[in-house]
Parts: C-alpha cells; structure tokens; sequence
C-alpha cells in the first residue's frame, strides 16, 4: 500500500485524489529543499514527512543539508533571534563566516541546485546560496518559518540583500510577510498524523512512559513540550505552575524539551529553567534525544493540562500536535498560536503567567470542557493543518509559479 | 411539467480549484488607514476577504463572516462596526468594485460617528491578501442531470467553490455553473434552478454547502424517478 493511501482514512479519499490530480500538473519536475539541520526543530520535521510523498507523487524532490562550524551556529542563532525581534548585534567577523560557509555548501551543492526546477530554501541559514548558484534555471523560493514581523531592522536589511534574488517568499502567516518585490506566499505548516509523534497510542503505552519517567499519572500533569529557549518562556510556565499549585497542589509539571544541532543557546537557557525550578520535586525536567517522537506523544496524550506559553512563535507545531490529540491548548498570544487556538473553542490565548495559570485552573475544574474543547481542537487540525494540506498547497504553489503568477490559472 | 426532449449537448466538465494566498504586503493598523488602503487595494483582496475563508484555514464557526467584520471585532474592538461589516452579503453584488464602495461606506459612517480612531498594535494590523486560483480538470464529465444526485456529494470543497461561487465571477448571468447548464436543457429544470437559487453560499462553510446542495440534488431527482 502506498504511504498516501494511508491517509485516506483520515483525510478522505477526494483530499488524495486531489493531491494526485495536482501532482500530475507536475510529474517529473525536480525539486531540492534545502535547510540546516536533519534532526531537531519544525522544519526538519515537516521535510522529513514531505520530501518522501512528493517523491510518491512522482516529483522528483530532494533533501539536501548545509553543514557549518560552532561559529556558523551562532551566528544564525543570533540572527534567528534578532529577526523575532531581540536586539542584538552580530559581529561582522560572524557574518563572514555565514557568508563563506554558504559558499563552501553552494561548492557541493550547485549542480544540483541549478539544474532543479524549483529549489525551496528554508529560513536564513541557507538563503545566502542563491548568490553562489548563478546559472540556476529554476524558480527559487525562500522559506521563512519564524516570526520575522518586527525584526531588528539592520539585521533584516543585510538577509533582505540574498532574499531580494528569490522569485518568491513563503511565510506561516500573513502578519510575517515581509515587503519583498516577488510574490510573498501565505502557508501554514503541518503534522503528519502517522507519524510516531502523532500516531494512536494505547492507555497502557501512555502510563507506561509516565511511569518509566518517574511521573504519577494519579495526580494532575500540566505540560509544555518545546527546546529551551526563552521565546518559548519556560521560567514563566513555571511561575504559572507555582500560581495553579496554590489551588491544585498535588499538580506536577512536565518540561519536555530536547536539543536541536543549530542552537548552541539552549543549555544556557536549560540552567535557568533548572534554577527557577529549584529543588521542587513535582517539577520534572526532560532533556529527550532527538529520537523521543513517541515519548513526546504519549506525555501528550497524558497531560492534563498543555501550555505553550511563547512570547514569540513561528507557528508551533507542538500545538498542533496538542490538539491533534484531542487536547485544548493555553497558547501564548503571540504568531502561529493564534492561528490555531481559537479562544474558548479550541483552548485559551494568554498574555502573561497569570492568564496560564487561571485558565489551567479553570480546565481542572470543568474536565468536560477539557473534552468539547478537544474535540473542536482535533477537527480544526484535520481540516487545516495536517500534511496532506500542506502538500497541496506546496503542489499548488509550485503550479502557481512554474505557470506564471497570475490572478486565475486555468490548466 | 418536465420537459425530457431538449437535451443539452454539453456535459457539465468537473473542475477543481485551488487558492494560493499571497499577502500583499499593505497592512493598516487604524479604521482610516482601513478604509484609505481599500480605495486602491487590488480588487482580487477585496474578493479574498470575502470569499477567501472558505478555503483558507479558518475555524468552522467564525464569528463573523468576512475579515473586515472580524478586524473591527478583535482588533479595534468596536463591536458596533463589526456588526455592520458583518451584515454586508457580497453574493448579490455583481461587481466587486461595488462591494468594495459599499465596504468604504460603512466605515465612513463609523468614523464620522466616532470622535476618536483607535490604533491597534502593530501585530494586530489588518494585513490585505489576495488569491490566485489555480483551475484544473478533474476529467469527470456528466451528460445527464440526474447524475448530480450521486456526484455532487462526492465532490471536494475545491470543486464546490469553483462551481457554485466563483462561477458567479465569470459566467455572464452571473450564476452557478450547476444552473447555467441546465438552462441549456430549456425549461425542463427550471424548478431545480430555482431551488438552486434559493441557496445562499455566503453564511455556510464549503462542507454545509455541499451537504445542502446534495440534499437539493437527492431530493428533486428522487422525486423524478418516483414520476
């Protein structure tokens, strides 16, 4: 059986045959992705899900990846936060070097990238490599998948240089868009419901994780699963925590977060969220491998309550992947989140640890919301943000610019 | 009285369509710099902010029915605007230059009403999109009308947009394409037709469209066989 096939069940089959119908627009095109990591993060997740069904598609897609040193990393760190907005300067030294190990990729990388029809390149650690790829004959289209709405202006102005180049941009959501003169393409990102992350798991199998974390499933468990990273506001899930355990005691919380090989800040900001902690016994802290997907699914399908307390988000699948489990999410009110967390349908929107807290005290006390709530979360990813929406607007996309981008393409 | 000798030579070709969205860029963080960008937005935004929703992401029961309304609500917090917003059906306007005027009109007469215009911050800005539809052939045909009853409930919300809303576009009597073709069978339809017509595409999501057009479908044809 063919892996699309098996979506079937939980998509329904005019979703596939609308996939094939468009794919068949676009048979033996060849396209690359590229990014900077293979595990760790969003993007390395959507790609590994998305590159195989296109391939099954009969476009011909690749996966390729820029290596780069110590040096590298933290300068596209630095330049990810400074585009979500924090102020920082990055040391031109650092710049040459994100400049010359984008050169040193585009080497092994050219041939490929510029016999491609469509190359996506996927947010600013690549974007460079348009400039050492001059004969290309393709479209290229530069993803971005943070928040880049309120950037720091400097920082944007030296990446708008490469980006400028790009034959178009695709963006999470609108209010990130950018002003670029090619067309700035509007798509959300996705979860695989087949993935181990997302699959069904048993009752046994989800006490069975908790048990061997040394967590009691008996008592209350509030979860936020994401890297440690402040955007991600760990020390305030924790104040929030502190805030709900005054009325819930026996409440435990779960922080599940792993590395990803681009982002040297995160033991730093795993020693903070280690301090706020204290000695607190009933505040559990996961440092998960990067292969924890079915470990993560089960803390998941475990929680009572899940918070995603961000202050900045690109999207945040780890929302999505809440409510694909039938879970209403407390949402930072920030990006992505707002896409997904429908206030009082599909969870809570909240501003500060305060609003966690009440609204995590609310939902312990009405678990029938918790239910209807979920319900409404669960049905709002299937039709909006599972994989196989995100591969019809990909193959849509890739349509809409190899045919010109006109208000009305008729094929 | 069914008519069974005209016969339409045409069979109704199903196509399927999708929307790309693209953000324009032009984004207004006040109701005048709203209603300002709307005098010489493209009018494909216009459209979009009105019919885009249906095949966009969006949560199956909006609040409000068109993002202007839902703006005014969320961001500038004046409910009374959003209730107008609101209440504008673009399904009778023929001319989207006429719906974009009868939008500036409303927020004309809140701003003269209000003595202060608010600002929203600027992650709350209205940011204008458009769309480009992508069209393509499904290669199902159908020569009878009776066939309706059984593939219209089988259709994608793609094929249902691009048949029963944006063919008010681009069909000359500015209706659906399911009654343009059966005028070609003459009379003989003309009651399907006006059950047809009865159907307001506006207020609904593409799911309950198809669910109401199947029903319509089933039920007259249903009737036929009985006949």
């Amino acid at each position: 059986m063919k892996k699309l096939d098996l979506y079937t069940s939980i998509v329904g089959k005019d979703v596939i045959e609308e996939l094939h119908q468009l794919a068949g627009l676009l048979k033996g095109r060849k396209v690359v992705h590229v990014n900077s990591t293979r595990k760790g993060g969003g993007v390395a997740e959507i790609l590994r899900r998305l590159v195989p069904l296109m391939c099954e598609l009969g476009i011909k897609t690749k996966w390729k990846v820029i290596t780069g040193d110590d040096d590298f990393f933290k300068c596209t760190k630095s330049m990810h936060n400074a585009l979500q907005g924090n102020p920082i300067d990055i040391p031109e030294s650092l710049l040459r070097i994100y400049e010359k190990t984008n050169a040193q990729n585009a080497e092994v990388l050219r041939k490929e990238l510029e016999e491609a029809d469509i190359v996506f390149i996927h947010d600013p650690q690549p974007a460079p490599l348009i400039k050492f790829c001059p004969d290309r004959r393709g479209k290229w289209i530069w993803r971005c998948h943070i928040d880049i709405s309120r950037p720091q202006r400097h920082i944007w102005k030296y990446l708008r240089n490469f980006v400028v180049d790009y034959d178009a941009s695709i963006f999470s959501i609108v209010n990130f868009a950018q002003r670029l003169p090619h067309p700035l393409y509007i798509i959300p990102p996705s979860i695989d419901p087949l993935s181990e992350k997302n699959k069904d798991l048993d009752a046994k199998e989800v006490y069975s994780v908790y048990d061997g974390l040394g967590i009691d499933m008996g008592n209350p468990i509030i979860l936020q699963v994401s890297r440690f990273d402040r955007f991600k506001d760990p020390v305030g899930v924790i104040q929030s925590y502190r805030l709900v355990k005054n009325f819930t005691p026996s409440a435990q919380l779960v922080l599940a977060g792993g590395p990803a090989t681009d982002d040297p800040e995160g033991k730093v900001v795993l020693e903070e969220v280690k301090t706020a902690a204290g000695d607190n016994p009933n505040i559990h802290i996961l440092l998960l491998p990067p292969e924890s997907d079915r470990t993560i699914n089960a803390l998941q399908r475990g929680a009572d309550i899940v918070l995603q307390k961000s202050i900045k988000e690109g999207f945040g699948l780890t929302v999505t992947e809440t409510m694909w489990k039938g879970k209403p999410v407390i949402g930072g009110n920030t990006g992505g989140i707002r896409l997904q967390v429908i206030n009082h349908h599909t969870g809570f929107l909240v501003n500060t640890p305060e609003g966690a807290a009440l609204r995590a005290r609310y939902l312990l006390h009405h678990p029938e919301k918790i239910k209807e709530m979920g319900y409404k979360a669960k049905e709002f990813v299937r039709a909006n943000f599972l994989i196989t929406r995100h591969l019809r607007d990909h193959l849509t996309l890739m349509i809409s610019i190899l045919y010109g981008v006109k208000e009305r393409i008729e094929l | 009285m069914k008519n069974k000798e005209i016969k339409n030579s045409h069979p109704f070709i199903i196509k399927n369509c999708m929307l790309t969205t693209i953000a324009t860029g032009e984004k207004a963080e006040s109701l005048r710099e709203l209603r300002d960008k709307l005098m010489d937005i493209h009018p494909g935004s216009v459209y979009y902010h009105f019919w885009g929703g249906l095949l966009s992401p969006r949560f199956e029961e909006p609040e409000f029915n068109n993002d202007f309304a839902a703006w005014a609500y969320r961001a500038l917090r004046d409910p009374v605007l959003a209730e107008r917003l609101a209440m504008i059906d673009p399904t009778p306007f023929a001319d989207i230059e006429d719906l974009r005027q009868e939008v500036i009109e409303v927020i004309e007469e809140r701003l003269y009403e209000t003595e202060i215009v608010p600002v929203v911050k600027p992650d709350e800005a209205f940011c204008f999109i458009r769309s480009q539809i992508v069209i393509f052939d499904t290669y199902r045909r159908l020569i009878e009308p009776k066939e309706l009853a059984s593939v219209v409930p089988t259709l994608s919300g793609g094929s249902i947009f691009y048949h029963f809303i944006d063919a008010r576009r681009r069909t000359d009597e500015r209706i659906d394409d399911f009654r343009a073709w059966l005028k070609g069978f003459g009379n003989t339809y003309n009651d399907l037709c006006d059950m047809l017509a009865a159907v307001d595409p506006y207020f609904t999501t593409l799911v309950e469209l198809r669910k109401t057009l199947s029903k319509i479908f089933k039920t007259y044809f249903g009737e036929d066989e009985k006949a």
